[in-house]
């Protein structure tokens, strides 16, 4: 058979599956309006504990890279490979800064015992509870769509140089920086949601 | 065709031999026709074994009291019976098997949009159910919440819930692959000039099931995902004692779970628009309402879940509205059984094997369908709700709706996926075995449950016996028509199939019987004024 050839289908495809993602993430978010409308005192209170300053600055970090590997695909499009590796580099550092940023953020929460199951966790008001549940579950989930990404940014990023995306076949590369874009957006909402709010 | 092409015909799908031979051959196909019947054969064990199971609680509800085995037997019992019924039979169900082998075929294209996609799909399908399965070997036992996963008991139950969730997800998984599958396929592939108009209404109905395989199930994935992190992680959403809410749980649930019942059954509804012009000898009657109306039922199906909640606690206001709604959806279904039978109305009826499951379809979704709305309206859900009057109304819309349905298509399609007629006698005797003992077997149970059955019980009062014993034998009758119709399917040494057996109009009637591998020898065309059932 040959081999059958459908950029649109492809990035409809693509299309179609950041949609049902976004759908998975709105099944959390409807948990956490019906939680918040219940225990709105417990929220405010809890959202003090979040640092807001690591939230902003792996804001910043996302919108960044949202930006470079839109930048990239440009790049490849217009032929220039090399370029495209390097922004595509930049991205792929500027998840892995968000990633160390996450690490401090969950280990210290970890470090003074506050996670889903923990003694101390069990003591805390109901309100609080659903909310420290909703920013690990949130931010876990989130966590693993970033490196999922990350995974075929980097797949793609070896590709490109290798020559097998191309200025006339990058349909890969395109997919993956949406999917990219999917996860910056998610982000825009989980910050503010969990640690802007108080 | 050319002259050339009928010396040298193209290998069937079937003989065709790529990289690989026997059956390593077919695990490797990206063939959508070999890949609708892989999930064919999958999902006949999956329903062989969930017959079994429930062959089992009929024996054991044989007399009140213990019989065989005790209740947390039972428990097991129709739990995996509900899993392996609902995730790997009904849902994959008419999609996964006919949107597969027919729906490209009849849209005019070679495959679908993704091929290897699609084998990926089947191998997650394959991936889930046996996660599922193994839920009944592994940890502490067999779980036994109902296939519903009910919190806070699914959460605190010592079961090996985790397992079976865990299967769910990763059926739902391929579900969603497929959906997204099928919509690309019927966006990007159509054959030049065939407009969604001009489009056969089962990929209509493949087309609006896929939009609802791709919207809803990803609600029921995350809710099963907090499910298994309620149980390893302890974050409570929806334990009250943490200040979670189960009733939260029944929301998101049947978010998904009623517009599942609209993943099941408007392939279904297809497949019948198929059949029944084609065994009239007339057009369908009022094209554009049909296919309209399966997205109508999507749309609308999507807003009506909370009616399985009228007795969890809801405001009234949201208990009417949804209601109301509910009962708006069967405005769009009432449409379809309206025409089919006006496209019966002065036809020349050929009563062959696939044109009599199909009535036995429209008969048993119409019960199905009216004593929906008696479950949709307030009051008289809040006497039967939790009883044997809902068993018996969604197996007359799941069986009896879906399985006949399903058993109807593949009588219609199966000359053509095997290229071998089937015994059309033995065809009608297993119908009417299956069709008396489907309404013995289920019949009973709307009575019983009017009388106060509770659904789920182990046990029950002696006035229920006679209904019970109905419906035990019932469950024989069955048994006996789906072995005799399997036995007859199982044969192929029947006469060759010519290529148009029915004196169908769609396009899959105009390629041999099996199809070759590409399906077309000359891609098919439709000029503007073709409507869309002139292939014959
Ligand atoms: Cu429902």
């Amino acid at each position: 058979m040959e081999e059958h050839r459908d950029d649109i289908g492809a990035r409809l495809g693509m299309w179609i599956f950041i949609f049902t993602e976004i759908l998975l993430f709105g099944g959390l978010f409807l948990v956490y309006a019906v939680m918040r409308a219940g225990y709105s005192a417990d929220f405010h209170q809890a959202a003090h504990h979040l640092n807001a300053f690591i939230g902003a600055v792996n804001t910043l970090v996302l919108l960044v890279s949202s930006a470079t590997v839109a930048m990239s695909i440009t790049a490849v499009q217009k032929g220039d490979s090399k370029k495209g590796v390097i922004l595509l580099l930049v991205t792929l550092v500027c998840a892995g800064i968000f990633l160390v940023n996450k690490y401090f953020e969950w280990g210290h929460k970890i470090h003074i015992g506050l996670y889903p199951g923990s003694d101390l966790m069990l003591t805390l008001n109901h309100g609080s509870v659903m909310f420290f549940s909703l920013y690990f579950f949130m931010t876990g989930l989130h966590m693993l769509h970033l490196v999922i990404g990350a995974i075929v940014l980097t797949i793609a990023m070896v590709k490109v140089k290798s020559g097998a995306i191309t200025p006339n076949k990058y349909v890969l590369l395109e997919n993956g920086g949406l999917y990219w874009h999917l996860v910056d957006l998610i982000w825009i909402f989980l910050f503010p949601l969990l640690y802007l709010i108080t | 065709m050319t002259a050339e092409n009928i010396h040298h015909p193209e290998p069937s799908y079937l003989e065709y031999r790529g990289k690989y031979k026997g059956l390593l051959g077919w695990l490797t196909t990206t063939d959508h026709k070999r890949i609708g019947l892989m999930y064919m054969y999958a999902m006949m064990v999956f329903f062989i074994v969930g017959v079994i199971l429930g062959e089992l609680m009929r024996l054991e509800l044989f007399r009140p009291g213990q019989q065989f085995y005790g209740p947390q037997v039972y428990n097991g019992l129709f739990t995996l019976h509900g899993i392996i019924m609902i995730f790997t039979v009904v849902i994959p169900g008419l999609a996964a098997v006919f949107g597969n082998f027919a729906m490209p075929i009849m849209i005019g294209a070679k495959d679908v949009a993704f091929p290897r996609l699609n084998l990926f799909s089947w191998y997650l399908f394959i991936l889930g159910a046996a996660i599922a399965l193994s839920s009944q070997f592994m940890g502490d036992g067999p779980p036994d919440t109902g296939w519903t996963f009910y919190a806070p008991y699914s959460v605190t139950t010592h079961t090996n819930v985790i397992a079976a969730v865990l299967g769910a997800f990763v059926l739902g998984f391929s579900s969603i692959l497929t959906g997204l599958n099928f919509i690309v396929t019927i966006h990007r592939l159509r054959a030049p000039g065939m407009t969604f108009f001009k489009m056969p209404l089962f990929p209509w109905a493949v087309y609006a099931t896929a939009w609802i395989q791709v919207l809803a199930t990803p609600i029921v994935g995350i809710t099963l995902l907090m499910i298994i992190a309620e149980r390893t992680l302890r974050i409570g959403f929806f334990d009250p004692n943490l200040g979670g809410d189960p009733v939260l749980y029944q929301h998101l649930f049947w978010i998904y779970s009623h517009p599942a019942v609209y993943i099941m059954i408007l392939p279904a509804m297809g497949v019948v628009t198929e059949i029944i012009p084609t065994f009239s000898q007339r057009r369908v009657f009022g094209y554009k309402a049909i296919a309209l109306s399966s997205m109508a039922i999507a749309f609308v199906g999507y807003f009506v879940w909370a009616h399985h909640m009228f007795t969890s606690g809801m405001s009234s206001t949201a208990r009417w509205i949804f209601s109301l709604l509910t009962f708006l959806v069967a405005v769009p279904s009432a449409i379809k059984v309206f025409n089919w039978v006006t496209t019966m109305y002065k036809g020349s009826i050929d009563v062959k094997p696939p044109f009599l499951y199909s009535l036995g379809f429209i008969f048993l979704f119409m019960i199905g369908g009216l004593t929906g709305l008696s479950l949709g309206s307030l009051a008289t859900n809040i006497h039967v709700h939790d009883t044997a009057y809902v068993v018996a109304h969604f197996h007359y819309i799941v069986f009896g709706g879906v399985g006949f349905a399903f058993f109807a298509a593949l009588h219609y399609w199966y000359p053509k996926m095997y290229g071998r007629m089937y015994n059309f006698k033995l065809a009608n005797i297993a119908f009417v075995f299956l069709f008396a003992g489907f309404n013995l077997l289920y019949f009973p149970q709307f009575i019983i449950g009017l009388m106060g059955m509770p659904r789920r019980y182990f046990d029950y009062l002696p006035q229920f016996t006679f209904g019970m014993q109905l419906s035990f034998y019932g469950g024989i009758l069955l048994a006996i028509g789906l072995v005799l119709m399997l036995y007859n399917l199982f044969q192929k040494n029947g006469a060759k199939a010519p290529a148009n057996p029915w004196g169908g109009s769609t396009l899959e009637w105009t390629i041999p019987s099996p199809p070759p591998v590409e399906n077309f020898d000359v891609m098919p065309e439709m000029g503007p004024d073709e409507e869309p059932y002139d292939y014959k």
